[in-house]
């Protein structure tokens, strides 16, 4: 193994992430630990991790039709890059996706929510990056839904990633917005990253560049992955 | 320089992109001692975290086309979950220390905005008492909280609690 693939990743930027516990978001309450975590020296257990391939974990690039039969909804593709914290792209790294229907409704059997599901929406997707870190994927834009959290609660559209990155570090599972959404303001899980820039980097910019005409809208959505300490040389 | 991207909860609908065949890390034929481990999460009420996906991953034996090292389960609505995989070796530390044989634990679920990550040891393993991380954690009754126990054949148990009362160590890095 090289020397490079154990580097320790950089610190944690304060503010950039969430606290584990955030009263406005309920179900936080009984779910955070109330001692401190410890903090640990990164060992091989978390600079290096699993490797996803096309081969074992196969693509699902266009979660907008299954079997040739449209889904319901405003058809989107999506794409952007996965980058880290030293700005190089993150190669052949897996992204799984998942979200609502166009009514707002997840195919999942624990979703009530009175909204019609879509026969031919299953919700799922999983895409690489490739070797200078984009990806693309098609779907159809997720619509809002209420949940229980307070009165008159409604999350705003948005689409879930789930990424590895390069090490045990890298782990991310996020949640990408949509702009213009006015029930941005009231969310409190977009609201539990303290830092305001940091929040806004969850809201994909609409492109007309990756907008297909007669087609689908097109929106660019970055990832930024923690990147590996670097000395003053390579700098 | 760019700031990594915000964490945000997994949520109620991770299932989604469940595969039950994720939690066997011997499906691609991995050779070894294979052993499974259960585990069950509740929170700071004593209720099982019903919802939630815990992934497993270890850095022995190293992974390969053969062996994912990495692997995914739900939490079951008793907060049980499963994992079937090669038992992990040694693995070097920092400086010239050597780790005890772990897995690494993420914990994700609605209501937590960033994963919680620990450790599962095997209880009675005498690499344990020189483990550099084990050895980060004082109180006796702490470090206990990152046991895994003999639960039947080729079986290990560990129980992981949220908040309160026996709580878990969780780690940063």
């Amino acid at each position: 193994m090289s020397a490079s693939a154990t580097t320790p990743f950089r610190d944690i930027t304060p503010g950039s992430q969430p606290p584990n516990d955030f009263p406005e978001y309920g179900s936080t309450h009984r779910r955070h630990p109330k001692l401190p975590l410890l903090r640990i020296p990164q060992t091989v257990t978390e600079t290096t991790g699993p490797r996803f391939t096309r081969a074992q974990y196969p693509a699902m690039i266009d979660m907008s039709r299954i079997g040739g039969r449209e889904a319901v909804g405003e058809r989107i593709v999506v794409r952007g890059r996965v980058l880290d914290e030293n700005g190089r792209p993150v190669p052949d790294t897996m992204i799984e996706i998942w979200q609502a229907n166009a009514a707002g409704r997840y195919a999942h059997e624990r979703d009530q929510h009175d909204a019609p599901l879509d026969p031919n929406f299953k919700g799922e997707g999983r895409v690489f990056t490739d070797a200078e870190g984009w990806y693309e994927f098609t779907s159809i834009k997720p619509g809002s839904y209420p949940w229980r959290n307070h009165f008159n609660a409604w999350r705003p559209n948005h689409i879930h990633y789930s990424l590895f990155g390069p090490g045990f570090a890298t782990r991310l599972i996020t949640q990408m917005y949509f702009p213009g959404d006015p029930l941005l303001e009231l969310d409190p899980i977009f609201h539990s990253v303290p830092d305001e820039a940091a929040r806004n980097r969850l809201i994909a910019k609409f492109d007309i560049e990756i907008t297909r005409p007669e087609w689908a809208l097109g929106y660019r959505f970055d990832f930024v992955l923690r990147g590996r300490e670097t000395t003053a040389m390579e700098e | 320089m760019p700031i990594a991207t915000a964490s945000q909860t997994i949520g109620p609908y991770w299932h989604l992109i469940e595969h039950p065949e994720f939690a066997d890390l011997t499906r691609f034929g991995a050779a070894g001692e294979r052993i499974t481990l259960t585990g069950r999460v509740i929170d700071g009420d004593g209720a099982p975290l019903a919802d939630g996906c815990i992934e497993l991953w270890q850095a022995s034996p190293t992974a390969g086309e053969t062996f994912p090292g990495y692997g995914r389960a739900a939490a079951d609505r008793d907060g049980r979950f499963r994992f079937t995989t090669i038992r992990p070796g040694p693995l070097p530390g920092p400086g010239n220390a050597q780790q005890a044989p772990h897995f690494a634990l993420s914990v994700m679920a609605r209501g937590i905005l960033t994963r919680l990550v620990t450790r599962a040891y095997f209880a009675g393993e005498a690499l344990n008492e020189t483990d550099p991380i084990l050895s980060l954690i004082e109180d006796p009754a702490r470090r206990a909280t990152l046991m895994a126990h003999p639960a039947g054949t080729d079986t290990w148990h560990i129980d992981i609690r949220l908040q309160g009362e026996g709580e878990t160590v969780f780690m940063e890095f």
